[in-house]
């Protein structure tokens, strides 16, 4: 193991961590600070916590079920449209959750499609309200990025490992076994450990499709404990319960992750001799048929819903995209420099757990962050003037965890393949980033960009708190033409941000990708 | 050169009047502010008498109002607070922030109006709307008892659903109990907010939503749809009543008065009707919009006292909780 042997410093990495640490432990203390005795954790909170934990799990699990066979296919196909199918891959995620729960009801809903479908036929309809449903949703979000996660995996095996199992003639079952399944067990437990937390601190989804009050999860207790009780003491007391929760499944996750090299290779493209076959061909097809129209129908809905109402937008939303676009870009660059010292110190270290940090973002509820900053702001200047680096700030944060699972496994294979020509030849900090490192991690540096420009398009958490009534971003337009009953308005609005946050997803995407084939 | 200095100039006459001009901060809610709400056409009309600058400043809805003037305390840069309902006020006075009121008016309101902190600027009914052709029922009894399917929202993030939990809870009481466990059934879901909600009775997933009876004039107005109505109940409906208070804390107790007085104006009260969907707090001058006149009115008004809202809250929720959890 050349890990040590790595001249990365992790000075940068471990004041980059301590930041992410103290904005998110500096606002719950900050919230803490303007508690009074409030009500502690009372039975419903129980109950609470149980769902909240039991829908995560369940939705963390069937998501990386689905993903490997898609992932899988996706790997070992090339077809035409396999480009946009993958740049796809990255919408579902990033739509603001209204959007996305009305483009699955137009599919899954009382007078949907597949219930427009079953009645035809004279079967009975199915109603997508309840936990299935809060599954179902979650699914939605997370089995594409989950897929591009894999995919990212199966793209850092060497070609030349294929090509020997070819020449060793190793059956599908054998290569599946030999090579996919030691890289599956490195990768898939991050992944279930992000989409677990993301799903942990969802609270809208759970909402609008568990069907009532039984799908309460911590989050809304969270909100209801801010908004509607102002008890501070109980809204800190439950967010620590979620950082504990998220954190421990972080931890226990990542813990397990085994660090494995691949061994290098000369990047050259990878071939597959081993699925040239009808049958493989015939299952790879069926699996990205099937997962394309799970995802592909529901935004098609939103196209359509859009296409229509897109007439009816007031100019006020063109305004918001401009200032949703400014967001985005800013959120990507903070992200950059939060994100590379961390991700170099990680990757030098032999255990995964340090990545932890990175999902404790993710898994503080964005109304305990926003309002403890907004406390801390406060007595010292307008929080509103701060609204645009907050949010910037606030979104990198939110972003990072992804990002570290995104860079970290392709960074670690480089530390190991390359740590000790580097050090030899005396290479060190922005030579060794400019010549070795970043040149092999474009494609994961495109695919990290662009996902969190995207979610910052689509972010409304924080910005909400911190007003800022000169710039209204794109997706509290929406919310507010909804609200006006401008439903059509609306739906516009929703398509523009779609097709801005894919195109902002695609173009970093594209030049990570475009740069690791020059 | 020239044109530097100029400019520089008209840069130091510009900040200077601004200087002059007295600044009046109003916080209210996010739909308030939107280019196509009452805002921007409040804004100008009371810009064009009081010799100042209004600003609003949105927050998400009321309950979102009342939560950050508690975190700003006695600091907030707030003039005025705007948008807050009849089940917030006893909360608001609590903080201790709001200063008592002047203001008068002609009310046009259907209950009295005997607070001295708070003027109302615009209110409505809590309705279920429905499609014209569905034969509505004509009480929560019968809708427990119908195999109709409603959307509503939660009481602990929605005022709307916060509304319905003082309805049934102002009209059964001690029963309230049952009669949530007779809706049970109807209710398809449970959502965040009222746009939501919304969202979801348009798109077909349910027979009726909880909104407002002025729902249905937005339709016919904006988008000249009639096919929507609103459900009359025979046990009375409920009210919202929308207030404007201002602050102790205030560096402009003149200028806030004076804003407080324009909103029950007629200037004001012409406004509101078409921007923020809700009835006018004083009927003005040229009575309401063509496309009001179609819209259902109750009988009978509800309203539970303001101080009374805190408590019964609590055991409301309970109740709605355990019913709705089965």
């Amino acid at each position: 193991m050349a890990v040590r042997a790595f001249p990365v410093s992790t000075k940068s990495g471990i004041s980059a961590a301590a930041l992410v640490v103290t904005l998110i432990l500096g606002a719950l203390c900050a919230v803490i600070s303007r508690a009074e005795a409030g009500t502690g954790f009372i039975g419903a909170d129980w109950s609470a916590l149980r769902f909240t934990v039991w829908q995560a799990f369940l939705s963390a699990l069937f998501s990386v079920i689905l993903a490997v066979p898609l992932a899988r296919a996706l790997a070992r196909r090339r077809f035409a449209g396999r480009g946009v199918l993958v740049t796809l891959l990255g919408a579902p995620f990033i739509l603001p959750v209204i959007v996305a729960v009305l483009g699955l009801l137009t599919i899954f809903g009382r007078s949907g499609w597949l219930n427009g479908l079953l009645a035809q036929v004279g079967l009975p309809s199915i109603s997508i309200y309840g936990l299935h449903g809060v599954v179902l949703a979650h699914v939605f979000f997370n089995l594409p990025l989950a897929t591009r996660l894999l995919l990212q995996g199966w793209q850092t095996v060497p070609a030349e490992r294929f090509r020997l199992a070819a020449q060793l003639r190793l059956t599908p079952w054998a290569m599946f076994r030999v090579i996919e399944v030691p890289l599956l067990r490195q990768i898939v437990p991050g992944v279930a450990a992000l989409i677990f937390v993301i799903c942990l601190t969802s609270f809208a989804v759970a909402l609008t499709l568990g069907g009532g009050p039984k799908a309460t999860t911590l989050e809304l207790a969270i909100y209801q404990a801010f908004r509607f009780d102002f008890d501070l003491g109980r809204a800190a007391l439950l967010s620590v319960v979620q950082l504990g929760v998220a954190g421990g499944a972080a931890l226990v996750a990542l813990w397990v992750l085994p660090v494995i090299s691949l061994g290098g290779g000369q990047d050259r493209p990878q071939r597959r001799w081993d699925a040239r076959g009808g049958v493989q061909r015939g299952l790879d097809g069926a699996v990205i048929a099937l997962g394309t129209a799970f995802l592909v129908l529901p935004l098609l809905a939103v196209v359509l819903r859009g296409l229509s109402g897109a007439a009816q937008m007031p100019t006020a939303v063109w305004a918001a995209a401009g200032s949703s676009l400014f967001v985005a870009v800013i959120s990507v660059l903070v992200l950059i420099v939060l994100m590379l010292p961390m991700a170099g110190w990680i990757a030098s270290k032999r255990a995964g757990g340090v990545e932890a940090i990175g999902l404790l973002g993710l898994s503080a509820s964005p109304l305990m962050i926003g309002t403890g900053w907004f406390i801390v702001i406060n007595p010292v200047m307008n929080p509103a003037d701060l609204a645009l680096p907050v949010t910037a700030l606030v979104n990198a944060l939110m972003a990072l965890p992804f990002c570290l699972r995104i860079v970290v496994p392709r960074l670690r294979d480089t530390v190991q393949d390359f740590g000790r020509l580097s050090a030899s030849l005396g290479l060190r900090d922005w030579p060794l980033w400019r010549w070795v490192i970043l040149p092999r991690l474009a494609p994961q540096l495109g695919f990290a960009t662009g996902l969190t420009g995207a979610l910052s398009m689509g972010d409304l958490g924080v910005i909400a708190l911190f007003a800022d009534t000169e710039r209204a971003t794109l997706p509290l337009q929406m919310y507010r033409l909804m609200g006006a009953y401008r439903m059509e308005a609306a739906a516009g609005a929703a398509l523009l941000l779609l097709v801005m946050a894919l195109g902002i997803f695609w173009a970093c995407d594209a030049m990570g990708r475009r740069y690791a084939a020059a | 050169m020239k044109a530097l200095t100029l400019a520089a100039t008209t840069l130091i006459a510009a900040s200077a009047a601004a200087a002059d001009t007295p600044e009046l901060v109003v916080y209210t809610y996010d739909s308030f502010v939107a280019d196509w709400g009452p805002g921007p056409q409040i804004e100008k009309a009371f810009e064009e008498t009081c010799g100042c600058d209004l600003e609003f400043v949105g927050n998400g809805d009321g309950a979102a109002l009342l939560a950050r003037l508690k975190l700003e305390g006695a600091r907030t840069d707030a003039d005025l607070v705007l948008g807050l309902d009849t089940s917030l006020i006893a909360a608001a006075k609590d903080t201790g922030l709001f200063a008592d009121t002047e203001v008068t008016a002609d009310y046009a309101l259907p209950v009295d109006w005997t607070d001295t902190t708070f003027a109302p600027y615009d209110w409505g009914y809590f309705a279920f709307v429905h499609n014209k052709e569905l034969a509505a029922p004509a009480n929560f009894k019968a809708l427990g008892e119908s195999d109709l399917k409603i959307v509503i929202q939660d009481p602990r993030s929605s005022t709307p659903g916060l509304g319905l939990l003082m309805w049934v809870k102002d009209v059964y009481g001690d029963e309230a109990p049952a009669i949530w466990e007779g809706l049970a059934d109807n209710v398809v879901t449970v959502t965040k907010g009222w746009s939501e909600a919304y969202g979801l009775f348009l798109e077909g997933e349910a027979d009726m939503v909880l909104s407002y009876t002025t729902s249905p004039a937005y339709h016919i107005i904006a988008e000249e749809d009639e096919t929507k109505a609103a459900a009359i109940f025979d046990e009375g409906h409920y009210m919202q009543i929308e207030v404007v208070g201002r602050l102790t804390g205030s560096d402009q107790p003149e200028l806030a008065a004076e804003f407080m007085q324009f909103m029950v104006s007629d200037a004001a009260q012409s406004i509101l009707p078409t921007t923020n969907w809700m009835y006018p707090a004083v009927m003005p001058s040229g009575g309401l919009a063509k496309g009001f006149e179609a819209l259902v009115k109750p009988e009978n008004a509800r309203l539970i006292d303001a101080d009374k809202v805190p408590a019964l809250r609590e055991e409301a929720l309970a109740e709605w909780l355990s019913a709705l959890s089965q």
